[in-house]
């Protein structure tokens, strides 16, 4: 959408406006009504993102990941702390689509078709309609529902209907694309289907991608790196990168690999806070 | 094959009820001779309504125009203002006590005040008079629906940068859509009730309202009931209508 956006996966390149995502100091605290009961929901969160990198947040409920997502969409403001995206405030970025969202919920428009349902963020801002009917055939593709665009939300089954809110989330080709445990609601069979598509589809689009999850085998799967988070107050307890390989490596067979199991053994134990002992990792490695 | 029976007994059930009580009523004005400006039989009323269905059927295009005319008035009116509302909570506030006043007074009561206002000629003071009845279902249930905007739609428009009115048009309308057709569907017949109602108070005649009374006061009870007969018909025309519109609007809905 904007020129000063740096090409995708161009290393750590240092400078603000070159990473897609930039976190300094930034905390939450909710109050309660009359000032009581204030809860820390983040608390001194500094994390950057690289265009084209996928960055999983990862941590057990309460530890503010959800949080975090919402203050980088914009969709709530830090108490302190500054975020930017591709050097841009949140609200600026917001304001000028800066990145695609996917929630838990697929929150499709029930009474919209699927295609009118992909097709919403292009026609609110104003794309003509002969262009919204081709990018909509082209996200239809990419998810693979080449043939669900005259359906309704309410005919597709639940992983249908999130790959439809992921090609929502794509239809404006943001450089960003915020997830929030999108496959949470899914079973184990459809939610790894999923998984393999979302590599496939972030190889396709260079996006840089902010995944929560609660899951430490897909978070290590999708992931360049895996953000562990800590509840009360929530904070980054570690960040582990995985090298496992670019998109276009990660196949079915890296589920199997040792390498795998070793990162999912790690992620373990930096969430249980576990010291990285030997003996303690031995459930993984068969 | 079992819903098409399940659906043959959910309409022959009721049939066979309704016919059932109409031959007792039948029998019983015929054991107990009963006299007809106490009851008239159903077949003598079926009778007067057959012969005179021109007159009926005018009677009842003018009732229904009105009612009509209210229903569509009370109902954008109804929308409109639950929109406003629904944006500006203080109008929602300043509003209540008037609304729960319009909902509490008996509104046909208001028709001879229209009529000095309007004039006895007009049938103004009728379609006023529906259309204030109509507006306090429409907008109740309108305000009801516009709230019920789910908070990750609400997110998906902040999220996507859409303007306020935006938001309005592509998920808080669409929403509401089904509760505002529930509220014309409760209307409906209140728009047919108050339209015809208030033509008892005065007014031009020609009416289904104005058309009972004056078959009654002539000792014409048969056709007096054949009136009635007609303005049930027109009732259960309003309200299968809008009952249709409101299956129509939340067809894609799993729930409301």
């Amino acid at each position: 959408m904007t020129d000063q956006t740096t090409t995708p996966g161009a290393g750590a390149a240092s400078g603000a406006a070159s990473d897609a995502v930039s976190i300094t100091g930034v905390s939450r605290v909710f109050t309660g009504r009359r000032g009581e009961s204030t809860v820390t929901a983040l608390d001194g969160i500094d994390l950057t993102v690289s265009p084209g990198e996928f960055v999983s947040l990862i941590g057990p409920s309460g530890c503010g990941k959800s949080t975090l997502l919402r203050l980088i969409a914009d969709l709530d403001q830090p108490t302190a702390g500054e975020i930017r995206i591709f050097g841009k405030t949140a609200k600026k970025a917001r304001l000028d689509q800066e990145y695609g969202i996917a929630f838990q919920q697929a929150g499709l428009l029930p009474w919209r078709s699927v295609a009118a349902n992909i097709e919403l963020p292009l026609q609110l801002h104003g794309m003509a309609a002969a262009g919204r009917k081709a990018r909509t055939a082209e996200l239809l593709e990419l998810v693979g529902l080449g043939d669900f665009g005259s359906k309704y939300p309410d005919q597709l089954s639940g992983g249908m209907q999130q790959r439809v809110a992921i090609a929502r989330a794509l239809a404006e080709s943001p450089n960003l694309l915020l997830m929030d445990e999108p496959f949470g609601a899914l079973d184990e069979m459809t939610r790894e289907r999923m998984q393999n598509e979302l590599v496939r589809i972030c190889g396709e689009t260079q996006a840089a991608v902010v995944f929560v999850t609660h899951s430490i085998p897909e978070a290590v799967f999708l992931s360049n790196r895996v953000v562990v988070m800590s509840p009360r107050p929530g904070r980054i307890q570690g960040i582990l990168p995985v090298a496992l390989g670019s998109s276009g490596q990660r196949g079915e067979g890296l589920r199997e690999a040792d390498g795998f199991f070793d990162a999912v053994s790690e992620v373990r134990e930096l969430l249980h806070g576990a010291p990285a002992e030997a003996g303690a990792r031995g459930v993984e490695n068969r | 094959m079992r819903p098409q029976i399940g659906s043959a007994r959910a309409v022959a059930a009721p049939l066979i009820l309704g016919i059932g009580a109409l031959l007792i009523w039948q029998l019983t004005v015929m054991a107990l001779d009963i006299k007809p400006f106490v009851l008239p039989s159903p077949v003598s009323i079926f009778t007067q309504f057959i012969d005179n269905v021109p007159t009926v059927w005018a009677a009842s295009v003018v009732t229904g125009t009105n009612a009509l005319i209210g229903l569509i008035v009370g109902g954008i009116v109804g929308v409109v203002s639950a929109v406003i509302a629904a944006l500006l909570p203080i109008i929602d506030e300043l509003s209540a006590g008037l609304v729960a006043a319009l909902s509490v007074i008996p509104i046909v009561a208001l028709a001879p005040v229209l009529y000095t206002m309007f004039g006895a000629a007009e049938e103004t003071a009728r379609q006023i008079v529906a259309a204030i009845a109509v507006f306090v279902p429409v907008y109740l249930n309108s305000l009801r629906g516009l709230r019920q905007v789910r908070p990750v739609h609400r997110d998906l428009m902040r999220a996507t940068a859409a303007t306020p009115w935006q938001a309005t048009r592509v998920v808080t309308l669409p929403t509401a859509t089904p509760f505002v057709f529930t509220g014309l569907r409760i209307a409906s017949s209140l728009a047919v009730i108050s339209a015809l109602i208030a033509e008892y108070f005065g007014g031009p005649v020609g009416g289904l309202g104005k058309s009972i009374t004056s078959a009654a006061s002539s000792s014409n009870y048969a056709l007096a009931w054949a009136y009635v007969l007609g303005s049930i018909i027109l009732g259960l025309l309003f309200y299968s209508a809008t009952l249709a519109l409101e299956k129509l609007a939340s067809r894609h809905r799993p729930s409301a």
